[in-house]
This record gives structure tokens, C-alpha cells and sequence, in this order.
């Protein structure tokens, strides 16, 4: 990225949200649990391509690379997590109805 | 159907926020998945999740502006500082966990300033976390090119004279400027000069405040 | 000409490397931007796991890591806002040729 054209820095700030909060502590958690590092996080963002830098938000980038790395250290199946996810998006449709802990 | 959230409360014992009220996005349909399936196999708990939460919170740029003022009142600290960024901060009483921190001093001749090209990496455990211009394409591409222009949006014009040097932020290290103590300054004590440092004053892309100004 | 680094060699600081030009997909932790480009030693930091390695959960053999120094022109040009400023970067040893200080060729 260092040196490509890009547009004006916008200054605009955002207080993040409690879900990305989780993101970002469950990526430090699990790494400092050795399920994966840094650097795969990184290589899991960047294989996401450039699209992915336009159409998902900073810690959707993160939650999905972070879901790529546990799956390939077998934290858990892809089948659990399919599972997961329809439990979890049958149980309200907000955030917070879908969210226990 | 009218939904009544004030019973939700996260584990930390706090309202959340609205946009839990919005509906549910598939990435927060997986990051709740993502939880529970770490907690189901053990790997954390929800208790794990919100104390580190709390710790992430609880770092701000105070952090970095306490320890810049004490560099600016105390030459020998300074020099540790720029000796070893992690082992002075951590003399000082901070946790700043496993990071490998150099400090970078801003001169009358050199201005640092700070950038991860490759990610958004940051020194997170001594200023919380990245405003979202660190973290987007236009600051991470510009930066290393075009300084200067650059630094002219954040409102900052250094003369011809002064080098700039641009850090890329690209494997193990985090960098903390360390601003130039403000001409007017010199009455004000510890904490008072801490008021000065701001959070961009330690990427670089600031500098410190004038007193009273 | 350029020297390949040697594996328990460490580069002192004001050593004149070469950063490598070579393009793999994957991850890759040289920024495009600096491959091919000149400069100097400023600091060896310390050994690390290769972040190359650990990207894709393999065992990570440690490569020293090296703060790099370019002037602004030998990266952009005539591009440059002003040739003598500065850019550092971490650059690994695996990335960097030792430049030849009596270069005969």
C-alpha cells in the first residue's frame, strides 16, 4: 500500500462498538493462547483482497481473518461454526438479542 | 414489536451500546459464534473476554503523555527511553505487556512520524487504540511519499529545513515520538506538561500543545 | 555486485544493503515499495521468528531484524517532496544483500 494514490486522511473518529471490542480481544486472547499470530492474522486480511478493503469495516476484516486462523489450528470445524452462526441469527435480530454473554 | 434493552447488560455490567439495537450483520453473527465455540472448548471464557476488554480500555494516550512529560523533566530517563522504549516504560509502572517500543525524538532539525503500510500496527498497549486515520488506506499510502503534504492536513508546516523521517511500522517494533517540549513551558510541572502531549503528537502527525495557547 | 547474508552474520549499523526485488505472492513482509531500493544499516534490533513462517503456522526459524534507512529520493525520484528526508522500515535478513563497499564491477 505505502506510496499508491489515495485520497485526502478524513478525521473522522468512531468510538468502537462493543462487538468489535470482542473482536479485537478475542484476536489478542487467541494469540496469546499460540491458536495462531499476528502474522497470520495479517496474511488471512490480505488474501481477503483489495475488495475486501471497501466492502467490510475494519473488525469485519478482523473477525474473519481470525475465524480463517482458528479453523486452521482446529479450534474448531467448519461444521460447528455453520451450526453456531444459524443458532446464533435464529435467536433475535439485533445484536444484542443474538448476543448472551 | 417494542423491545425493552435496558435489561441487557454486557458481563462488565455496562448498557450496550445502540448499535446493538440495529439489526444483527453476518460478521457479528460470526463473532458471537466465534465466542461461544472458544468458550464451549474451553480455549477462553466469557469473564477472560470482558477483562480484557476492560484492560484494552483503560489505555489511552494519557499513558504515552505521562511518559513523555517525565522524559521532558528528566534528561537520564529520556536516555533510557531512547535506549529501550519497553524497559523505561515499564520502569515507570506501566504494563505495556510483550511490546518492543523505540522512542523517537523529535529535534529543532528532525520530525518523526509514523505509519504501518503493510496493517494498522500500532503501539496499542502505551496509547489504547488507533484513531481510524491510522488505520485507513489514505494515511498508510501517502505517508511514506508525501510527508509533508500529509502533515499539512493534520495542520502541521515544518520548514525546509527540517528532515523529516517517516517510520514504517512494518514487523516486531512500535515507535512513540517523543514531541519537542513547547517553547513556554518551562514553569509548568509534571503533570501540567503532560496536558500538553497529545495522541497525535506521539504518531507524529501533531505536535505538542503551547501553554495557554 | 552483492554479497547474500550470511545466517549468523549480523550487518553493523552504516552497512550499505540492497533490499530484495523479488515479488512472491503470499505473505510477504519487505513493502513492495522498498524492494530493489538502497540504503543503510541503522540498527540490527534482535532475532525473530520469521513472520513469513508464522503466517501460515509453521515452525518459524529466527531471522535478525534490521531498521533500514532510505533517503526519499532513492525511493521516489524525481517524485520525492524533498530528496533528503528520511524513511526507516524493519526489514528481516532474508530480504537484505549486503552492498559491496569496493563495488568493482
Amino acid at each position: 500500500m505505502g506510496g499508491q494514490e489515495a485520497g485526502p486522511i478524513c478525521d473522522e473518529q468512531h468510538d468502537f462498538s462493543l462487538w468489535e471490542k470482542r473482536v479485537d480481544a478475542l484476536m489478542i486472547l487467541c494469540s496469546s493462547k499460540g491458536y495462531f499470530t499476528v502474522d497470520g492474522l495479517r496474511r488471512a486480511l490480505e488474501d481477503m483482497g483489495e475488495d475486501a478493503f471497501e466492502t467490510m469495516t475494519y473488525y469485519e476484516r478482523w473477525i474473519a481473518s481470525i475465524n480463517q486462523n482458528l479453523i486452521e489450528s482446529g479450534a474448531y470445524t467448519i461444521e460447528e461454526l455453520g451450526a453456531k452462526m444459524a443458532d446464533v441469527q435464529a435467536r433475535g435480530e439485533t445484536y444484542g438479542e443474538a448476543s448472551l454473554g | 414489536m417494542p423491545h425493552d434493552h435496558h435489561d441487557h447488560l454486557s458481563p462488565s455490567g455496562h448498557p450496550y451500546r445502540k448499535d446493538d439495537d440495529t439489526p444483527i450483520s453476518y460478521w457479528q453473527s460470526m463473532e458471537i459464534a466465534v465466542r461461544e465455540l472458544l468458550v464451549e472448548k474451553e480455549i477462553t471464557t466469557f469473564e477472560e473476554i470482558s477483562a480484557q476488554i476492560e484492560k484494552m480500555d483503560a489505555r489511552s494516550p494519557a499513558i504515552g503523555a505521562a511518559v513523555v512529560a517525565r522524559a521532558w523533566i528528566d534528561p537520564e530517563f529520556k536516555a533510557r527511553l531512547l535506549e529501550n522504549g519497553s524497559t523505561a516504560t515499564a520502569d515507570l509502572g506501566f504494563d505495556v505487556g510483550p511490546m518492543h517500543l523505540i522512542a523517537l525524538e523529535n529535534t529543532a532539525d528532525t520530525h518523526n512520524i509514523v505509519v504501518c503500510t503493510l496493517c494498522s500496527c500500532y503501539p496499542r498497549n502505551l496509547l489504547g487504540l488507533p484513531p481510524d486515520w491510522y488505520k485507513s488506506r489514505a494515511y498508510r499510502s501517502r505517508t511514506v511519499k508525501e510527508p509533508r503534504k500529509v502533515l499539512s492536513e493534520f495542520g502541521v508546516t515544518l520548514p525546509q529545513s527540517t528532515q523529516i523521517r517517516v517510520h514504517d511500522s512494518t514487523a516486531d517494533m512500535r515507535y512513540v515520538v517523543i514531541p519537542a517540549r513547547p517553547i513556554g513551558s518551562e514553569a509548568l510541572d509534571e503533570a501540567e506538561l503532560a496536558k500538553l502531549v497529545t495522541r497525535d503528537s506521539m504518531i507524529g502527525t501533531g505536535l505538542a500543545l503551547t501553554p495557554n495557547a | 555486485m552483492m554479497t547474500p547474508i550470511s545466517e549468523d552474520k549480523v550487518l553493523n549499523a552504516g552497512t550499505k544493503v540492497r533490499i530484495r526485488s523479488i515479488m512472491p505472492p503470499g505473505h510477504v513482509r519487505a513493502p513492495s515499495y522498498l524492494r530493489g531500493k538502497s540504503g543503510v544499516i541503522e540498527r540490527a534490533i534482535a532475532p525473530f521468528p520469521n513472520p513469513e513462517q508464522l503466517a501460515y503456522g509453521l515452525p518459524a526459524k529466527n531471522q535478525m531484524l534490521y531498521r533500514v534507512r532510505f533517503s526519499a529520493a532513492e525511493i521516489w525520484g524525481k517524485a520525492a517532496e524533498k530528496p533528503d528526508d528520511v524513511i526507516e522500515a524493519e526489514v528481516y535478513a532474508h530480504w537484505i544483500d549486503e552492498l559491496d563497499t569496493v563495488d568493482a564491477t
